[in-house]
Parts: structure tokens; sequence; C-alpha cells
């Protein structure tokens, strides 16, 4: 076992934080291509920053990588059609997060036949990996859904020397990263390669949660690859304890450094990719196609075949949950993403995009009711920000801006981890934003 | 789809811990201690308790009724404050002054719990609040204390009682006067350690009270162990001190707060007074809004902000 002296161990340790079940039903769970839905509905923002404007019209036929819309905003992912077919209308639609957005209807002709003008690309430099960042429309595959063309933009002066591979998926449920290390695994391994040239980056360090053994077993074949001669490719061994995964907890993590407020990971000489965003990039150097389909996660109570599945974008939540079974009872309530981030949705006729790394379709019909604070200050000692989320609460029920402003409730990440400890089954991931909130309104 | 869904804010899973739980591990944590005060002050010590616990739910009843808030004596937080308040009672109550004890828990959970909007807002610990009224409304009552394993033999309690001494295994096991719970430290130690395993309370509070004592008396030439084992330090520092809503927020807060309870313990108890935790963590409880404002924690990733 040699090997295994050369996986790092953290580095850093930052205080609060969870322990939650795993339930990481799905682990083994070889992922299954979707079969191609008779009709996708594509959101025109599924990332953070500007709406793209739709580049194709009514009755337009597209193939599957097809552009269908982008923009010219510095912030903003085009988006590609996920099947072969024709345009039905263009209208907007309700996002899972209450905003509205223009989306492209597409009656799929049921064969999905690639772009033909799409070809593998030819990386050369820093300038062309950034472009095909943008081009194949990819943004943080984990959750977040930030276009990684931007992250990888950096100033000429930004000196990076750590480029961290985030495939520590610290949310219960879903196992679509770790299915990704271990399908996907060439493209993460050219992929890792290729941007560490391309950026001059001096070492790498894929980190993941400790619960996942076999892509950390996986992955280690990155680090002793043989470009690796200096050994500046190393797998780390994280400490399963949620949020893990959260970019400023990985970086302390991983290399100790803190991120202030309101900085980037560049300002402290790194970047953060996930594994999965890594694959994509790289499937699309490979093979010109863009990021049109994703690995979601379908469990829960209330799903008969849990498993791991390759979606087209798009495609209705109604017919990925017809395709793994409903159960008699039905659901309680439907999650896109994990039960301490995601979203709940109030009906199934939402579609899956870019950032829905799991769909979950839960039987608890335990809505907790909240009862007075005690004050017992688990939420502050789980907070991995070390906020007083209790005590905020109190300032804003009081309105009273200025202290919740002293309470720097601005840092909180809203993972959730007070909430989850709160005997006393207080919302306080909700407080915490509407704090947020108040102080972003008082500014 | 024919279910109704459930849409909240994330997240959308709870860890197990809820209230009640956390007041039933007190009560767990107690029950050593006042088994213990019922072989030593016999029938006398489980009225007090009876009595002091059936008044608290009955009042925290009653004031949810007249405040017209939602019911709470399921949660089990009036159990605990009445079966604080009787520990902290001496067993010379238990008789025709019983109705004292009433009066207590009427202190206790109406008016300083309920008064001021029931659990999580009252101001000062509510047992200890009873106790001092109660103290000062009956000194003479408050301060009758029996022998263990006798028939109201009145006996000073040790602090009181400068004529005797007291060896180390008559204070660890409590074997002499007092209130009824305060007097056996190892069952109190016990309880408390209970707490700190299952995660009810942080041990820097107890320990910083505790061990500040210890060091106080020692500087002013008093025996430590004799400090602390008297006087009701331990059930103060480690259940009284501890109480979530009155007490600090933070690790230094705590600290402050402990030691502060040391300090003015160790005040009182030097002038005319004897018994000083009481009126020491009544001070200190105004003090924690005051001590949780000066020791906000800096958040992670916290720079000094440029001048």
């Amino acid at each position: 076992m040699e090997q295994k002296e050369t996986i790092l161990s953290p580095v850093g340790r930052t205080g609060g934080g969870s322990y939650l079940p795993h339930r990481k039903n799905t682990s083994l769970c070889e992922s299954v291509v979707f079969p191609t839905p008779s009709k996708v509905v594509i959101p025109l923002s599924q990332h953070i920053g500007a709406p793209c404007t739709p580049t194709v019209k009514k009755d337009d036929k597209v193939y599957v990588g097809t552009l269908i819309g982008d923009s010219d905003a510095p912030v903003s992912a085009p988006v590609h059609s996920s099947v072969s077919g024709t345009v039905e209308k263009i209208e907007d639609i309700l996002l899972p997060n209450g905003k509205t957005s223009p989306a492209v209807f597409i009656d799929s002709d049921g064969e999905m036949t690639p772009d033909p003008n799409l070809k593998p690309i030819k990386i050369k430099n820093k300038n062309d990996l950034i472009k095909a960042a943008r081009d194949c429309g990819l943004v943080g595959l984990g959750g977040a859904g930030f276009p990684t063309h931007i992250k990888l933009k950096l100033k000429d002066e930004t000196r990076i020397d750590t480029l961290i591979i985030n495939g520590a998926e610290c949310e219960p449920y879903i196992t679509a990263d770790e299915r990704c290390c271990l399908e996907d695994f060439d493209d993460i391994l050219e992929g890792v390669y290729l941007i560490k040239e391309m950026l001059n980056i001096d070492k790498v360090i894929i980190a993941i949660e400790n619960n996942k053994e076999s892509a950390i077993e996986k992955l280690y074949a990155v680090a002793s690859d043989k470009r690796d001669a200096d050994d500046t490719v190393k797998v780390m061994r994280l400490t399963t304890k949620y949020p893990q995964g959260a970019e400023k907890v990985l970086i302390y993590s991983a290399l100790k450094r803190k991120i202030p407020l309101g900085k980037l990971p560049s300002d402290v000489g790194c970047i953060v990719l996930n594994v999965s965003s890594i694959a994509a990039l790289y499937k699309y150097i490979r093979t010109g196609m863009p990021l049109v389909s994703r690995r979601v996660t379908v469990d829960g109570g209330a799903v008969l075949n849990p498993c791991n599945l390759i979606i087209p974008l798009g495609t209705k939540i109604s017919e990925v949950l017809d395709y793994c079974g409903r159960t008699e009872d039905g659901p309680s309530r439907l999650l896109l993403g994990g039960p301490m981030m995601g979203t709940a949705i109030p009906n199934d006729d939402f579609v899956i995009t870019k950032t829905n790394n799991a769909l979950l379709s839960l039987t608890e019909d335990e809505v907790p009711a909240p009862t007075a604070c005690i004050h017992c200050g688990r939420c502050a000692s789980h907070c991995p920000m070390r906020l007083n989320p209790s005590a905020i609460e109190q300032a804003l029920n009081i309105g009273n801006t200025h202290k919740i402003k002293k309470l720097y409730a601005d840092y909180c990440m809203e993972c959730g981890s007070c909430a989850f400890n709160c005997p006393a089954r207080r919302p306080l991931a909700q407080v915490m934003r509407m704090a947020k909130n108040e102080l972003r309104r008082n500014k | 789809m024919t279910n109704k869904l459930i849409v909240s804010s994330s997240p959308h899973i709870h860890a197990p811990d809820t209230t009640r739980g956390i007041m039933f591990d007190v009560i767990t944590a107690l029950f050593p201690a006042s088994a213990f005060s019922i072989v030593l002050f016999g029938w006398r010590a489980a009225l007090l308790i009876a009595v002091c616990i059936a008044s608290s739910v009955l009042f925290e009843y009653l004031g949810c009724k007249v405040f017209k808030t939602e019911v709470t004596i399921k949660n089990l937080s009036a159990v605990v404050t009445g079966l604080l308040l009787a520990l902290n009672l001496p067993p010379s109550l238990a008789g025709k002054n019983i109705w004292m004890a009433v009066v207590g828990s009427f202190v206790a959970i109406f008016i300083v719990k309920q008064m001021f909007g029931g659990l999580g807002h009252n101001f000062v610990n509510p047992a200890i609040a009873a106790r001092i009224v109660l103290l000062v409304s009956f000194p003479a009552q408050m301060t009758t204390y029996y022998a263990p394993f006798t028939n109201a033999v009145t006996e000073a309690t040790p602090l009181a009682n400068i004529n005797a001494s007291y060896g180390a295994k008559e204070l660890l096991f409590g074997t002499h006067g007092g209130s009824i719970g305060e007097t056996s430290v190892i069952l109190l130690l016990i309880g408390g350690l209970y707490l700190i395993i299952r995660g009810v309370i942080k041990p820097i509070i107890p320990v910083t009270f505790i061990g500040g004592v210890a060091l106080l008396s020692l500087i002013i030439g008093q025996d430590p162990l004799f400090a602390i084992c008297t006087g009701g330090v331990m059930l103060g520092a480690i259940f009284m001190a501890t109480d979530y809503v009155t007490s600090p927020a933070t690790t230094l807060g705590k600290a402050i707060f402990g030691f502060g309870c040391a300090l003015l313990t160790v005040i009182i108890r030097s002038g005319p007074a004897v018994e000083g935790v009481s009126f020491a963590i009544l001070f200190m409880n105004l003090l924690v809004p005051h001590i949780d404002s000066i020791t906000v924690r800096k958040p992670f990733g916290w720079e000094a902000p440029e001048k």
C-alpha cells in the first residue's frame, strides 16, 4: 500500500460544520444515458450573470450542440441545444429560484444528430483554453453556476500557484461527481494536465472526501501519471464533514489559506474547479460537443429506482421521475440539488439545467414547526464562518441593521449548518438570507 | 402529480436534537444528585422536589394561558426549573412552610420566565431568582438546615459553621447540612460530565467558575477544596450558570462569565454573607448582553479594515 502514503491529508481545519447522514445510495450505480426526450425546454439563464438572447427562431432546425443562445455581456455563458429537432417557440418560463427566463422549446426528432459543424478543439495557449471554456457554455457544475471562463480569465499580474479540483461532494445523497471520477476518468486526467500546462500552474490538488475511497483510488492514477515527473499533482483525502466542498472551506483544508470577504480564490493564488466541470471541458476539447447534458443523481424515498442519469439539458423533471419510477404514495417534497442547499420546487414542471447535480424526491413529511430559541449556541458552534445566527435573528427581528452588520451576517455562505443543528427547528438559513438582504438594501 | 409538495427554505433535513431532548438530558444529569438528596434528607427532599416540579409545571401552564401563548409544558423546561429550585431549597421548608416552595415556583416560572416572554426570553436564571426572592423574604426559614440522616436535627451548612471541621470525604459525598441538592459534589460532577459528553453544555463555564473559586480562595488563604465543595458552587457552576438563555454565546464570553461568577462568589463570601453563589450568578446574568456584545467572534477570513 505504498501509494496511499502519497495521498495528502488536509493541512487546515476550519471550525464548525456538521456530520450529516451520508445516504450515498447511488454511489455504485453506473450512469445510464437518459432516453431521448420528445421535447426539451432550455432556459437561456442557467448561470450567474446576464441571461442569453436567443440565436435561433421558431421553426429553425437545430442539432445536438447547436448554439441557441448567447450574450455579449462579460459574465454569461452560451446555451446549446441538447437534442436535434425543430424550435417550437421561445417563451418565458418560471425558474426554480422564482425568476423568469426566456427558454427555447425544441421538439426532438428523436435522432440526436450532432451538429455537423462540431469538431475537436486545438488548444495552443491560455486564450484558447478560456475561449473553449466559454464556447462550450461551461459553468460551475457543482451547483453554483458561475461561468468557468471567468474563473480562468485572470489578470496578467495574478499568479496562480495551485489548481484545486473539487471532488468533495459533501451533500447527502449526491453521487454525480463521484460517478464522474470513476466514469470520465480519462477526460479528468487530460483536462488536469492541459489546464496545468496552459495556465502555468505549479501544483494540483485533487480533493475528495474520505467517504469516496473508490474515487480517491481512481484519481490517484492522475497523480501517478508519467507526465507528473516532478510530483506536483496530488490527491487529498478530505474529512467527511459538511460543508467541506464549499470553496472557502475547501481552500482552507487544502492550502490553509483564508479568502477575505468579497475576494475570490485567485486573490489567494488558487483556482477551484469541480471534477465534473473539468471532465465536461475536456470532453468539449476532445469532441467539440459543448455542455448539452449532465450527470444527475436521482434519489429519495419516493423514487423506485435511484440512479445516476446522463440527462439532456431542458428535459422535464416529470419525465425523469417517470423514468426512475414513482412510488404509489409519492413524494412530500421535490428538491433540485442536495438536502442542505437544494431548492424545493412546487411541482414537477421544471426542467434539468446545467447546475442540477441532483433531483431528490423525498418522503419525509415532517415540516418542523419552529419553537422558541433557547440560545443553546449550536448554530454558532456549527457555523463554518464563526457567526452567531441566533443573535443575528434577534437583530433582524427588531430591524437593527447596524447590529446585523456588527455580527458580520454578510460572511454567511448559506450552507444551512445552523438550521440543520437547531433543536428549536428555527429556519436560521432563511433568517441569514433575510439578514444579508437587509444589509444589501441598506448599503 | 397529485401530492401537495412542501416548499420550504433549505436545509431540508435536520439533526435529531430537540429542545425537549436537551431538557430531558438535564433532568437525567440531575437524577443522581436528586435521588441522593432523598437518601440524605428523606421524605422532606422527596416532597420538595415533587411540589416544586408540580407547581412549576402548573404555573407554566397558567402563564401560557394568561399571556395567550402556546402551552409549552411538553418541552420539559418547567420541570428542569422546578427541579433546580427544589435542589436549591433547605429541607426545613418541607413541612408547614411548603407553601414557600410554591411561591418560589411562582416567582421562577410566572414572574421571571413567563412575564418576560416565556422560554428563551428570561434575562436571569428563574430558579436562582426564585431562591434569592425566598432568601430575602424568609431569611430564617431559608437558612434552617438539617443534618442528613436525622429527623430535623438542625445543623448549619459548612460555610456558616465555623466551629466544625470537615473531612474531604464528607465534603465530596455531601454528608452534611445544606440545600437538598447542593451537597453531593461527586454526583453533581457525574451529572456535569454526562451533560458535557452529551454535548448539552460546554465545559468552559464550570471550569472557569469552579477553577476560579479554587484559585481565588487559595490566594486569600482559604482551603480551595472546602471552597468549591460547599455553598452550592458545584450545583451553581454546572447546572445554573450554564443555563443557555442567561449565559454568553462565545467561548471567551463564557470564560469571562464563569470567572466573573467565581470572583463575585469569593468576594460576597468574604463579607458578612455566607452564601455567594446565587447572587454572583444573578449579577453575572445581568451582564450577559454586555459580555456578548464585546465578545463577538471575528468571522472566518476576517481582515482588519484598512485605515
